[in-house]
């Protein structure tokens, strides 16, 4: 028989003991590498347990991101924890399972085929035998590797997967202290930074006398090279510290940004890292039906509702660290690199934060912590980022130019298939052990840079995420241009690539079925094979009455989006009602979606509802401003975002599992979602806006040229 | 300089700094994190407390300024095991995704229940439209303020 194949989790992390323990309470920890982030990852790999274990949800801990206990599951990214970490966490809970079950058979001296658990306790023949798991546990060597060969459940007889249970983590969030923001241990020192302005940047002067006036209190400046952090033991001394500090300092070697860098079209041009991706089949030369878009996208930002925030002790030679990041152990192994310290020194423990849907500045500030702790070893240091800040400094979402070109046949369907694609690097997360966290740039010998890279296509690609279609194209190729030197550090957001991408995919395929005078759902049906896909289509078309849709240029506009995530995640399909004035609104929202087997519906359906509220904003509303030296947009009246007065109404569900496996739900929305205010907003006005966002002056700009 | 005041019903002295905000005694010398910092710029509303009953920026208030008033925080509506009807309702709709902007909404939410028992979509949508939420959850928010309507007249229509 040949080795089941594991996930790369279990690969990583073979040994059960990483994943679970029965604990004298009567309960069990299941522990995953993934982190809460308001997605209800926690609750679903509880649920995934239970079921394996036949155990009562509330006997399940799940311990989440930690470094001592629990496995090394990377960051948590990509919608894939719930077929990461859950597929390995139900393959660890199958076995162990059968493991207690041939222990209890021996302890009874019965055939293990006579054994059943309910609730956690042996029945033999149904009847209850007075062992359980916790009586048994003892015997079990979880010390042992995890083969996989334990059978697993069939979904039929799942009990706990598959129903909305309630989130875990929601109630300590309505009533008290529940993030890492809360925490203070006694003796706390609170930090603020004052931050470099870019890499490279020299700190030539600082006024330290000024800031303490302006600070009022007791304060320590801890400064580091080019890192400054004011710490106090009253926060708002600090607070103060920290505000006053820029005007008191001057920088050498600062960058100046240009206005015209802060666009997508800036792109084209600058220096890049070139690759072909796909076949690259000889095209038809010269095309006979040539057709193409263009289309763009701005820099973009996660906005996380409370600012980044770590806390950080260095206590007999070992660092602590407490932060909301995604991956507490490749954080783990950063701060040991930038620290020098051997990872063994550093205990990394998640503890909640705001959504930050990607890579902000966690990792940064809990390096920020890490580095103040260092110099005030045994005191408790609580960092925080300032506002602005967090606005100033996190890593945005790429700003993306996307140009499609295609050749059509006699039918004008796309017999060939260009796509070129602008943008920097979709990962700036350090990683492994580059140490690559933003303070370590203002170090006296910072790491060396990283050549900037995208995950590579078996991962789902960072700017070519969901630039292959799923239609039936005979021929396509990918020219991506990988922009090496943007004006601003940028990294993972919410589906990468997807949102841009699928806008251009979708905003074509609208533009070509109108060519050839065909309504957009059916023209999309004569090129779609793949059945699941169809079925979306058909039905959200029929939830949103598609077959009313009025004749175009009227205001009110109804448009269509469609991907699935990564093209191997999640499907869904979207339709956006709009009224097009002087501004969009967009009234109402319906999605279609299948992710196969679904832990959580009601958790999954609030995961396709948010991402479509923040596409609609993205789309809508959203632009990092760059200006003189960095992000000129730092609060929430320079950065506006989709308030309760904006957000249309949203009619959300999945279609059945049908036996398929668990698929990634968190960021398949947003590229639909996207494309569909674009097909709509077009139908609104009888004339396509090509740049996100689709703002008010492009709306005028686009009937004044119509 | 000494600040006598009230908080969730109970009533505190504490020593603070002229300039201190409202929000900075409450987490940093009472203990109450349930108040939390989002901007410090009455922009995000995650600050949210109520002052004699009225929402008020915690961030941006003085701390002076309430001396002799009741302060309420989403402490002093109900615990995690017996939570407030407007918390229940959140719960009850899984009305958040991350969190963090939820309490400020739910005593917002307690401040509109308190004056208009029985708010049409539009008074809520205008009663919240101060606060951010990035998650996306804000259908399921407006459902929840109904739901808890509806709850605290006892199911009854106003």
């Amino acid at each position: 028989m040949n080795a089941p194949v594991l996930p790369q989790s279990l690969v990583d992390n073979p040994r059960l003991d990483r994943w679970i323990a029965f604990l004298p309470d009567r309960t069990v920890r299941i522990a995953t590498g993934k982190v809460e982030m308001g997605q209800g990852v926690v609750t679903a790999i509880g649920q995934i347990a239970a079921d394996e274990l036949d155990m009562p949800l509330d006997r399940v801990v799940v311990l989440s991101g930690d470094t001592v206990t629990g496995p090394d599951e990377q960051y948590t990214t990509s919608s894939l924890s719930v077929e990461m970490s859950g597929g390995s966490v139900r393959l660890v809970c199958a076995e162990v399972r059968a493991k207690a079950l041939e222990r209890a058979a021996l302890r009874l001296n019965c055939s293990r085929d006579d054994l059943s658990v309910v609730d956690g306790a042996f029945r033999q023949n149904g009847q209850p035998t007075g062992q359980d798991y916790w009586t048994v546990a003892a015997e079990i060597d979880l010390a042992q590797a995890v083969t996989g060969n334990a059978p697993t459940k069939p979904s039929a007889s799942y009990r706990v997967v598959g129903q909305s249970v309630p989130r875990i983590d929601l109630p300590a969030k309505l009533t008290g202290a529940a993030f890492v923001h809360d925490e203070l241990p006694a003796d706390v020192l609170h930090a603020r930074t004052l931050r470099q302005p870019c890499r490279g940047a020299v700190l030539a002067s600082l006024d330290e006398a000024a800031i303490r006036r302006a600070a009022k209190g007791e304060l320590q400046i801890v400064r580091e090279a080019n890192f400054v952090a004011f710490v106090s033991p009253t926060e708002s001394v600090a607070q103060a510290a920290a505000a006053a500090a820029p005007a008191q300092a001057r920088w050498a070697n600062v960058r100046r940004i240009e206005p015209a860098e802060q666009e997508a079209a800036w792109l084209r041009g600058q220096p890049s890292d070139d690759r072909r991706i796909g076949g690259w089949p000889a095209p038809t030369s010269p095309p006979r039906r040539p057709a193409g878009i263009t289309v763009s996208r701005p820099y973009v930002a996660h906005a996380s509702m409370a600012p980044s925030c770590a806390l950080a002790r260095f206590h007999d030679g070992h660092l602590t660290v407490r932060s909301h990041g995604q991956g507490m152990h490749p954080l783990r192994k950063n701060l040991a690199t930038v620290l020098g310290l051997p990872a063994e020194a550093i205990t990394a423990q998640h503890l909640h934060g705001a959504g930050c849907y990607g890579h902000n500045g966690a990792d940064d500030a809990a390096l920020d912590a890490a580095l103040v702790a260092r110099r005030l070893p045994g005191r408790w240091i609580r960092l925080q980022w300032r506002r602005e800040e967090e606005f100033g400094f996190e890593p945005v979402g790429p700003a993306m130019l996307v140009t499609l070109q295609v050749d059509l046949d006699e039918r004008g369907r796309p017999a060939d298939w260009t796509t070129e694609i602008w943008s920097a690097t979709h990962v700036q997360r350090p990683g492994n052990s580059t140490g690559w966290l933003l303070a370590s740039e203002a170090l006296a010998e910072p790491p060396p840079e990283v050549a900037p890279f995208d995950p590579p296509e078996a991962r789902g690609g960072g700017g070519t995420r969901n630039a292959v279609p799923l239609y039936d194209v005979p021929a396509h190729r990918i020219l991506h241009h990988l922009v090496l030197r943007p004006p601003v550090r940028t990294s993972a957001l919410r589906g990468l690539g997807a949102l841009p991408n699928v806008f251009a995919i979708e905003s074509l395929i609208d533009d070509l079925a109108a060519r050839v005078g065909e309504d957009p759902v059916a023209y999309r049906l004569s090129i779609l094979s793949e059945p699941r896909a169809r079925r979306l289509i058909e039905l959200v078309a029929q939830r949103a009455d598609w077959p009313a849709r009025g004749p175009a240029g009227t205001g009110k506009g109804l448009g269509l989006g469609f991907a699935r995530y990564k093209n191997r995640a999640a499907y869904a399909a979207v339709v956006a009602a709009v009224t097009v004035q002087e501004t969009v609104t967009v009234d109402r929202v319906w999605c279609v979606a299948d992710a196969g087997l679904v832990v959580n519906p009601d958790g999954a359906r609030n995961q396709l509802e948010g991402g479509i509220v923040q596409a609609v904003s993205w789309t809508l509303k959203e632009q990092v401003r760059l200006d003189g030296q960095g992000v000129a947009s730092l609060d929430w009246q320079s950065y506006p975002i989709l308030r309760f007065s904006e957000v249309p109404e949203m009619q959300v569900e999945f279609v059945a599992g049908a036996g398929n496996p668990s698929l990634g739900v968190g960021e398949c929305t947003v590229g639909p979602t996207a494309a569909a205010i674009g097909n709509a907003v077009a139908h609104a006005l009888g004339t396509r806006l090509h740049d996100m966002p689709l703002s008010r002056e492009r709306i005028m700009a686009a009937l004044l040229k119509s | 300089m000494t600040i006598a005041l009230t908080v969730n019903g109970q009533s505190r002295t504490v020593e603070a700094p002229p300039a201190a905000t409202l929000l900075d005694v409450l987490r940093n010398q009472l203990g109450l994190m349930g108040t939390r910092y989002g901007c410090g710029l009455e922009q995000c509303g995650c600050c949210m407390v109520l002052v004699d009953g009225e929402p008020a920026y915690a961030c941006t208030r003085e701390a002076g300024s309430v001396a002799g008033r009741a302060v309420t925080t989403v402490e002093g509506l109900g615990t995690a095991e017996r939570p407030h009807p407007v918390q229940q309702a959140f719960l009850d709709e899984q009305a958040g995704q991350c969190g963090y902007c939820l309490s400020g909404i739910v005593m917002s939410t307690k401040a509109l229940l308190d004056r208009n028992p029985d708010p049409s979509r539009a008074e809520i949508v205008a009663a919240l439209d101060k606060h951010l939420c990035r998650c996306g959850a804000h259908q399921r928010i407006l459902r929840a303020v109904e739901r808890a309507a509806t709850a605290l007249r006892g199911g009854r229509p106003a």
